[in-house]
């Protein structure tokens, strides 16, 4: 095995920014609207870059889909540590229609061709919520998957995965080649130091389309309609009980 | 949520609480169609929901983490953007209601508490960063961006703004009062890196103090105005912009932690440290006292005795060479079990006594307050101070473990105090005046970071001497006639 690692990262809108719906209610405001790396996908870079560090791996390959604007992420990715990127090329509709089933596919396709010992993403992004890109990779590939990771480490050609579930934690071990995806409590991603993004730069990232990797990115959805949650209403004071009662009845809840 | 001052109101009718607040300060008794003017007025610029009078809202807007009582302002206005304030404090002026710029409410000397009532100014919803130039290393922001929200939207640059107090605050009210944190040994304080600032005055004028949208790195252009709006803890003008100078996250930190026989021997150190030309990023002292209570309250086993912690930042090789001249010093002044760490989770391990500070000193004695002085010194005069501060807390039976940014000279004795036994509030409030004259004796300030607030005005007369006050009250004069700016602080 390679002792290669693949992290896909995904270009999301910044977690602190105030989501807005178009007036068209076709989708949010991306327009001049600061985005980011997604934070679980920071953390799977993180403990990618963790891991060369401590020479359990050899070379981190990230690798992001969509257009030219997706290269600043895997940028921040090598600025963490990363070794090269992938650009896979995706715009305009087909960038906007892109989700986790082509994404795996991509991410498969890669897998394969790169040769590596596990591909690690981030449990979800924050602006979809999906939770599937990582689950569907590992079907496409028909690999292991240890899921919603808490604690990695290398068990000499295993991985030990702690996993964050609603009892409590579970640990797996499972065969390479592997898919990892990171939970919250893996790792506190490092901040890309100045020197270190200026000493990026000189990091090589190949371009391809998916039509390059034999994938098909038309999509099976489509999005009717996006609307903001309902706006909170003013709360209403009563004096006594027999009024909470009344009212309470009159609204039809008791 | 401590502070037990009267149980909330019944809530009055707006129109009945303006009348019986205490703060108009019209020649004529408030009359019911002047307060209805004022309050549509205030209502037609930032909109019904840009105005309370919810009891709770102000009671939140008068008080800080100071232990000064809460004093709640008369009303609380939620303007968006710099027009707004201009319009809200040209209303306030026409009806002489005094003004109290809020932003985080995380100030430790009283500076928000509304001592004459009047309009509290919420700027929480001014919360853009604007502008950001990382080749020049500036950005400007409004006052409702706290210091780790900028840090963490500049993360992907590679750069960050240094200057860190304890607490998360606004950055344009760390600018109202000359904020510092545990790293101006190397990255200066708040006085160092604020390049422009717009503020409204009291009349509503809007100024750029150094001409708009200007940021060079340095000027020589006429008066000096943004440091002048640096630290005049709103008593000149509401703070709505500011232009701050940033600088590159190191390659990398080493942190560090020495014991010491005597608190001279670290301060010893501590400027041989300077002397040598290592660019220290940040050194802390903590006493004996304050060690026992973090090994008791983390359940460490540090040396009970004065002790440095350390923090470098460079490169990976500049780290070795300061590394070891900083080994070499503190060992030839008698220290003992020099450790020091590379990796972000032994480094958080290390200075885990010096993170948990203030929380150790108050499970000493578990249900009182806590209150920090803020005295600073030149560092010769650091160990005589200290000395004398220990010998006064221990004659006097206070709690007071301290904790200090030797690397400035500035010192915090934790007082440790029942809240409710006037006696013991008393004995503190008579060391703490001692412990300031101190400090004046020894050339230093009875202020490092925390400003002058409420409790510091006599001191401060005092630090300056009439001349300097005298001056600083006519520039209060000319700026705010009225002195309807933050009344109550500062000057008296």
């Amino acid at each position: 095995m390679s002792g290669r690692v693949l992290v896909g990262v995904k270009r999301v809108i910044d977690y602190a920014v105030k989501i807005r719906v178009k007036p068209d209610n076709s989708c949010v405001v991306t327009d001049g609207v600061k985005h980011s790396m997604n934070p679980f996908c920071e953390i799977a870079v993180e403990e990618a870059v963790k891991m060369k560090e401590k020479k359990l791996i050899k070379e981190v390959v990230v690798v992001s889909c969509g257009p030219q604007q997706a290269m600043e992420t895997i940028r921040t990715a090598l600025a963490m540590g990363a070794d090269r990127g992938i650009h896979v090329e995706v715009t305009g509709k087909d960038y906007e229609n892109l989700g986790p089933l082509q994404v795996s596919k991509i991410m498969a396709a890669l897998a394969k061709k790169e040769d590596v010992l596990f591909v690690i993403l981030g449990k979800q992004a924050i602006d979809d919520d999906c939770n599937q890109t990582g689950q569907m990779t590992a079907a496409l590939l028909d690999w292991p998957q240890g899921t919603f990771a808490s604690e990695l480490s290398m068990e000499g050609d295993k991985i030990k995965v702690v996993r964050e579930i609603d009892g409590g934690l579970e640990t797996v071990k499972i065969n390479t080649p592997a898919v990892i995806t990171a939970d919250l409590r893996l790792n506190t991603p490092r901040y890309a130091t100045l020197p270190n993004i200026m000493k990026a730069k000189k990091k090589k990232i190949a371009n391809v389309k998916p039509a390059d990797l034999g994938v098909d990115i038309t999509s099976r959805l489509e999005v009717l309609r996006v609307d903001e949650p309902p706006q909170r209403e003013a709360g209403v004071k009563v004096e006594t009980v027999d009024d909470l009662v009344a009212r309470l009845k009159e609204a039809g809840r008791i | 949520m401590l502070l037990g001052f009267r149980p909330s109101l019944r809530l009055l009718s707006p129109r009945l609480q303006l009348l019986q607040s205490r703060s108009v300060q019209s020649e004529h008794p408030a009359t019911s169609a002047a307060v209805d003017s004022v309050l549509s007025a205030l209502r037609s610029i930032c909109g019904e929901d840009g105005v309370s009078f919810g009891a709770a809202v102000r009671e939140q807007h008068g008080r800080d983490e100071s232990i000064h009582r809460c004093c709640p302002p008369d009303v609380v206005v939620f303007p968006r953007c710099v027009e707004e304030v201009s319009a809200l404090a040209k209303v306030c002026h026409q009806h002489n209601l005094p003004i109290i710029p809020f932003g985080t409410g995380t100030g430790l000397e009283g500076g928000v508490s509304a001592v004459k009532g009047g309009v509290c100014f919420s700027l929480r919803n001014m919360d853009q960063v604007l502008d950001l130039h990382p080749e020049d290393f500036d950005v400007t922001v409004e006052p409702g961006v706290t210091r780790k929200a900028l840090n963490s939207h500049l993360r992907d640059t590679g750069l960050w703004f240094p200057v860190d107090p304890g607490a998360d605050a606004s950055l344009c009210g760390m600018a109202a009062t000359s904020a510092s944190g545990t790293n101006a040994v190397r990255y200066g304080t708040m006085r160092e890196n604020v390049l422009n600032l717009e503020a409204v005055l009291a009349d509503g004028t809007i100024l750029h103090t150094a001409g708009r949208g200007r940021r060079p790195r340095k000027t020589a252009a006429g008066y000096n105005l943004t440091n002048l709006l640096v630290g005049s803890e709103g008593t000149l003008g509401i703070i709505t912009k500011a232009t701050l100078r940033l600088y590159g996250i190191p390659e990398a930190m080493v942190s560090a932690v020495c014991s010491f026989p005597s608190v001279q021997a670290a301060v010893d150190s501590t400027v041989q440290i300077l002397q040598a030309g290592v660019p220290i990023a940040r050194i802390e002292f903590l006493d004996d006292v304050m060690m026992d209570a973090c090994n008791r309250f983390s359940s460490l086993s540090y040396a009970v005795s004065p002790t440095l912690f350390l923090e470098f930042h460079g490169s990976e090789r500049s780290l070795e060479e300061q590394v070891l001249t900083a080994e070499d010093i503190t060992q030839s002044n008698g220290g003992s079990d020099f450790q020091w760490a590379r990796d972000a989770g032994s480094r958080e391990r290390l200075w885990k006594a010096r993170h948990d500070a203030w929380y150790a000193a108050l499970a000493l004695r578990p249900g009182c307050k806590a209150y920090a002085t803020d005295v600073c010194v030149p560092l010769s005069r650091l160990p005589q101070i200290i000395v004398e501060t220990k010998q006064d807390l221990m004659e006097n039976r206070l709690t007071g473990p301290i904790a200090g940014h030797v690397g400035d000279g500035n010192f915090h004795c934790i007082m440790v105090v029942e809240p409710s036994d006037p006696e013991e509030l008393h004995r503190v409030h008579l060391f703490t005046e001692r412990l300031a004259r101190r400090a004046l004796a020894l050339d230093g300030t009875c202020t490092g970071e925390h400003g002058v607030g409420l409790g510091k005005r006599a001191l401060l007369c005092e630090e300056v001497g009439p001349e300097a006050v005298k001056v600083m009250q006519r520039l209060k004069d000319s700026l705010d006639p009225k002195n309807l700016m933050n009344p109550g602080k500062v000057l008296q």
